[in-house]
This record gives structure tokens, C-alpha cells and sequence, in this order.
């Protein structure tokens, strides 16, 4: 039997369609899974309370304010590092074996498996530089993982700068440090920001590096310092699914939920800055 | 005396060479033009007069570029205070995506100034200068980049004329525009040409021919003809630049 090519068209864009289809099945499944046994354990008190009874009961409260502060100690290692090691990279960097080596260790660092980064981190923050497993050992693992998202993206967003920007200013006199800060930076700034927060939702998510960093097992209040332990969402719903026994699915699927629901938000956060910036971008 | 002098002057991109023994004499307030087919080194050369080319990897320069009496690729010079004094414009208009008065502030910011009314008054007098006062005055705050192309260059010869230089070197900046554009822009250069030293480079030369005081024929890197606009295209010296002006060049 022959088949005219106008059928083998149509099949082959089904095919292609029930492929982009199955991509977001999953995706769908997942959250309406979530959202439909996990959106019960969700009210006020979840979200603010401490856990009660070995975690069977209350809330996440600690889990939660623990992966804003890993959060947040993580932007601020990795956005000025990763920043200050683009700006080296497109600005600065002759094209040499000393660049090249760096820009393949970049793409490398990025494929490291997690739990790498997380003996890693261990070895050097938690026992080497005696940090302890804390806030502080737990956010420069993080930092470190996501360095390499981060400096991708900032190179990116440097390189997106026009040339004639930089040379209308250089021609003014401006030295090459103010343009750079003048101009380079506040017109790369959108793509730098939509980077970090890609690669922020990803440390939010992450258990592996924190486990033997910062994680806490049971720590019902909040930490004092940045060499306090804390707990965090990822690990507390890995330790409410597979270490405490009878625990109510309900607050398993609560707390998957919140986790997820925060990843979500930032990336959401960040596809919007985006078009956002998109449709304002003149050049 | 010559503002500007340049003496025995070759610039390498690596083991190219684009400039070969250069001498060129330019006087003060006065438009010289450079003409010459693409490729022979005139936006090169003129990139020598505000160390532009210092930004490329791998260029060497020998020979002397005087201005004002002094080399500027002497140890002393210090290169902010040459490039406000040695401004440029580009072949295709590059305000930043800023306000118009940002713009035109940007130098003058850097430089120092934050007096609001100061800055004020340099913008208004910079706008003037190129006759853009009166269209933009109510329009200040509106994004530069959505004035036309004339506009927009005319912005950019205000953004460096805010800095105060004295020296505007022109790399084709009408090469993006149309034929009214340009005449209005060329109108504006013999204004500007009671204040300031004017280079441009130019590949066409019936601009070349109404704009210049003097003129200079680039081939192949080497400068082969420099003197007054009027000798060079009614009696040039050399046979090439004959050939080139009586359009036997591409
Ligand atoms: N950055 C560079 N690196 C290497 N060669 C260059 C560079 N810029 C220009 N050249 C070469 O130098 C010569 C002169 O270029 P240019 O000054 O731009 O010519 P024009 O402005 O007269 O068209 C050309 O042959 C060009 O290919
Ligand atoms: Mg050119």
C-alpha cells in the first residue's frame, strides 16, 4: 500500500503532538495529585506552627522560614560571585587556555550530580573550615551548585549588551569599569536576575547538598545564627516520607505541596520578569 | 598650528597591516574628510585619534599622533581626559536606552556634575547645539530610542558635545540615514564647525566634496593624498586619486 505524503504529514505531526502531549502529562498528574490530597492538610496554622508530636502533627513552620534562609544566604554567595566571575569572563578575559579551561570547568560544574556538591560541601565547610553542619556550610554549598546556572546566565546576558553601547561610552571618556556598571550592567541586569532565580528554585528544591550541610532532622524553632542548624522543606518531606512511621498522608502531601508550590512561584517569578522585560526591551 | 598631526604612523591587527606611514596634518575648525573605498583603513585611522583601537586584542601601533602638541600615545596621556577632548560619532546612530536628558547627563554625571540645574543647563545648551532643542525641550523623559534616526544622531552629537570636547571625529554618520537626514546633518556640521575640529570619514564623495575644508584619499592603508578639498578633487596630485574621484574605483 502506498501512502501519499499528505498522510504521512498528518501522522507525523500527531506523533509530534502526543509527544509535547506526554511531556506535560506528568506534570499535570503531579499537581492535580498535590492539589487534590495535599491542599486539605494546607491552612494557616500548617503554614505557622511548629511540628508537635515527632512531626505527626502541626505545622512546617521551621521547614519552611529554614529554606528561605538557605535561600537567601545562597543569593547572597552566589548572584555577586557568579556576577563578578561573568563580568571576568566577557569583559576582561583574553581568549586563552586559561579562559577556556575555566569555561570548561563551568559547563562541567553544571553537570555534577548533587550529591556531590553535597559531600563536597561537607568535607569543606562542615569539617575543614569547621563551620559545622549549619546555615552558613548549608548556603555556600548551595551557592557553589547553582554558580554554574548563574554565570551561564550572566554571560549570556553581558554578551546580549550591544558593542556600540559600550563604545558610545568608552568614546565619552567613561573608563571601562564605570561602563561596564553605567551601562553593561543595568541593561543586563533582566537576564542576570531571570538566571538567578532559575537557579535559586533549584537550590530551594535541592536535598542532597543540604543533608550533610545544614539539614536538621527535628528542630522545632528557629535557628539564631548562620552556624545554627535548621530545618528545610525538601529534607523534611524526605524524613516525613520514608523515617517517621504513621505519619498522616495528609500533612506528607501538605508539605510536598508547599515545596513544590514555592519552586513553582519562583519560577513563575522568573518567566514573567522575563516577558516583562521582553516587551519593555528597545534595542 | 595643526591640531591634530600624525607622524609616520602604522597600526597592525596582528600581522595585518592596516595603516602604512600615515602623515596627516589637520588644522583647528576646520572639516576634513577622509574618502576611500571600503577596507582601506579610514575608520581605522580614525580610531587612532581617540585610542579607540586600544579596545582591540592584538593591535600595535608605531609612530606618533600629536595633539595639541603633545603624543597621545605618550606615557602621559591619560586616556579619560583624550576621549573627552577627542569625541566620536558612529556610523549608525547608538543612544543608550535611556531618557533623552539621560542621555546627553550620562557624560557629564560621570564626569562628576550631579547639580541638578547644572545638569539642566548642559542639556539644554547641548540640545541647541544640534538644533534639537526646540523639537524635544517638552519631551525630555521620553526613551531615545524612539526618535527617528536624524534624531537619534543628532542626540549623540549632543551627548558628547555635553562633555566638551574639541575635537568630533565622524565615522560615515549619515551612512544610516536618508538623503534629507543627511543634508540636515550636514547643514549642522558647518555649525558645529565654528566650535569644533572635524574629522570624517566618508565613502561618499559628493558629501565629501560640500562638507570638507580639506581632504584626504586613503588606498590600500596608506594616506595618498591630503590637502584642500578644492585641489584634491579638481587637481589631485596623485593619478589614483584621480582614477577614484572620476569613479574608476568600486
Ligand atoms: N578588529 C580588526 N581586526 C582585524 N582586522 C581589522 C579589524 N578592523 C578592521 N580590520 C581590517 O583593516 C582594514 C581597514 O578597515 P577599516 O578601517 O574598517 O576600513 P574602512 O573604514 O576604510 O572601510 C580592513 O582590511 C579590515 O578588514
Ligand atoms: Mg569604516
Amino acid at each position: 500500500m502506498k501512502i501519499s505524503s499528505q498522510t504521512k504529514q498528518k501522522i507525523a505531526f500527531t506523533l509530534l503532538g502526543a509527544a509535547a502531549v506526554l511531556v506535560i502529562v506528568p506534570v499535570i498528574v503531579i499537581f492535580a495529585i498535590l492539589i487534590e490530597k495535599g491542599l486539605p492538610a494546607i491552612n494557616w496554622q500548617f503554614l505557622t506552627a511548629m511540628p508537635r508530636m515527632g512531626m505527626r502533627a502541626g505545622g512546617i513552620f521551621p521547614a519552611i522560614m529554614g529554606t528561605m534562609y538557605l535561600v537567601l544566604g545562597t543569593i547572597v554567595v552566589a548572584l555577586p560571585l557568579g556576577v563578578l566571575a561573568a563580568i571576568y569572563l566577557v569583559e576582561y578575559a583574553r581568549q586563552n587556555w586559561l579562559t577556556r579551561m575555566i569555561e570548561v570547568a563551568i559547563v562541567n560544574l553544571a553537570g555534577v550530580p548533587s550529591v556531590v556538591y553535597g559531600l563536597f560541601g561537607m568535607g569543606l565547610f562542615v569539617i575543614f573550615l569547621r563551620f559545622g553542619a549549619s546555615i552558613l556550610a548549608g548556603s555556600l554549598t548551595l551557592a557553589i551548585m547553582i554558580l554554574p546556572v548563574i554565570i551561564t546566565a550572566s554571560k549570556e546576558a553581558l554578551s546580549s549588551v550591544p558593542r556600540s553601547f559600550r563604545e558610545a561610552s568608552l568614546a565619552l571618556g567613561v573608563s571601562k569599569w564605570q561602563t561596564i556598571r553605567c551601562v553593561v550592567l543595568p541593561n543586563a541586569l533582566p537576564g542576570i536576575l531571570t538566571g538567578t532565580i532559575l537557579g535559586i528554585s533549584r537550590a530551594a528544591g535541592e536535598t542532597a547538598p543540604i543533608l550533610f550541610t545544614v539539614a536538621a532532622f527535628y528542630l522545632p524553632r528557629l535557628p539564631k545564627s548562620v552556624f545554627d542548624q535548621c530545618m528545610a522543606l525538601p529534607y523534611h518531606l524526605y524524613v516525613l516520607s520514608t523515617q517517621v512511621p504513621n505519619v498522616n498522608p495528609k500533612i506528607q502531601y501538605g508539605t510536598a505541596l508547599v515545596l513544590v508550590g514555592l519552586v513553582f512561584l519562583l519560577n513563575l517569578v522568573a518567566i514573567i520578569t522575563r516577558s516583562y522585560i521582553r516587551s519593555k526591551k528597545q534595542w | 598650528m595643526n591640531k591634530i598631526e600624525t607622524q609616520n604612523l602604522n597600526l597592525f591587527y596582528g600581522h595585518f597591516q592596516a595603516l602604512i606611514d600615515v602623515n596627516a596634518a589637520i588644522e583647528e575648525k576646520r572639516i576634513t574628510a577622509l574618502i576611500g573605498p571600503s577596507g582601506c583603513g579610514k575608520s581605522t585611522f580614525l580610531r587612532t585619534l581617540n585610542r579607540m583601537n586600544d579596545l582591540i586584542d592584538g593591535v600595535r601601533i608605531t609612530g606618533k599622533v600629536i595633539i595639541d602638541g603633545e603624543d597621545i600615545y605618550g606615557d602621559k596621556t591619560d586616556l579619560v581626559v583624550l576621549r573627552k577632548k577627542v569625541g566620536m560619532v558612529f556610523q549608525r546612530p547608538n543612544p543608550f536606552p535611556l531618557s533623552v536628558f539621560d542621555n546627553i547627563a550620562y557624560g557629564p554625571r560621570i564626569h562628576g556634575m550631579n547639580d541638578r540645574g547644572e545638569l539642566e543647563e548642559i542639556v539644554e545648551s547641548s540640545l541647541s547645539q544640534v538644533e534639537l532643542w526646540d523639537a524635544l525641550k517638552d519631551r525630555l523623559d521620553r526613551s531615545a530610542l524612539r526618535l527617528s534616526l536624524e534624531q537619534q544622531q543628532r542626540l549623540c552629537i549632543a551627548r558628547l558635545v555635553a562633555v566638551t570636547p574639541n575635537i568630533v571625529l565622524m565615522d560615515e554618520p549619515c551612512s544610516a540615514l536618508d538623503p534629507v537626514a543627511t543634508g540636515k546633518i550636514e547643514e549642522l556640521m558647518f555649525e558645529l564647525k565654528k566650535r569644533y575640529t572635524i574629522v570624517i570619514v566618508t565613502h561618499n564623495m559628493q558629501q565629501a566634496a560640500r562638507v570638507s575644508d580639506c581632504a584626504g584619499f586613503m588606498l590600500l592603508g596608506k594616506l595618498v593624498e591630503f590637502g584642500e578639498t578644492e585641489q584634491v578633487f579638481t587637481a589631485p596630485k596623485d593619478k589614483r586619486t584621480e582614477e577614484y574621484i572620476t569613479g574608476r574605483y568600486g
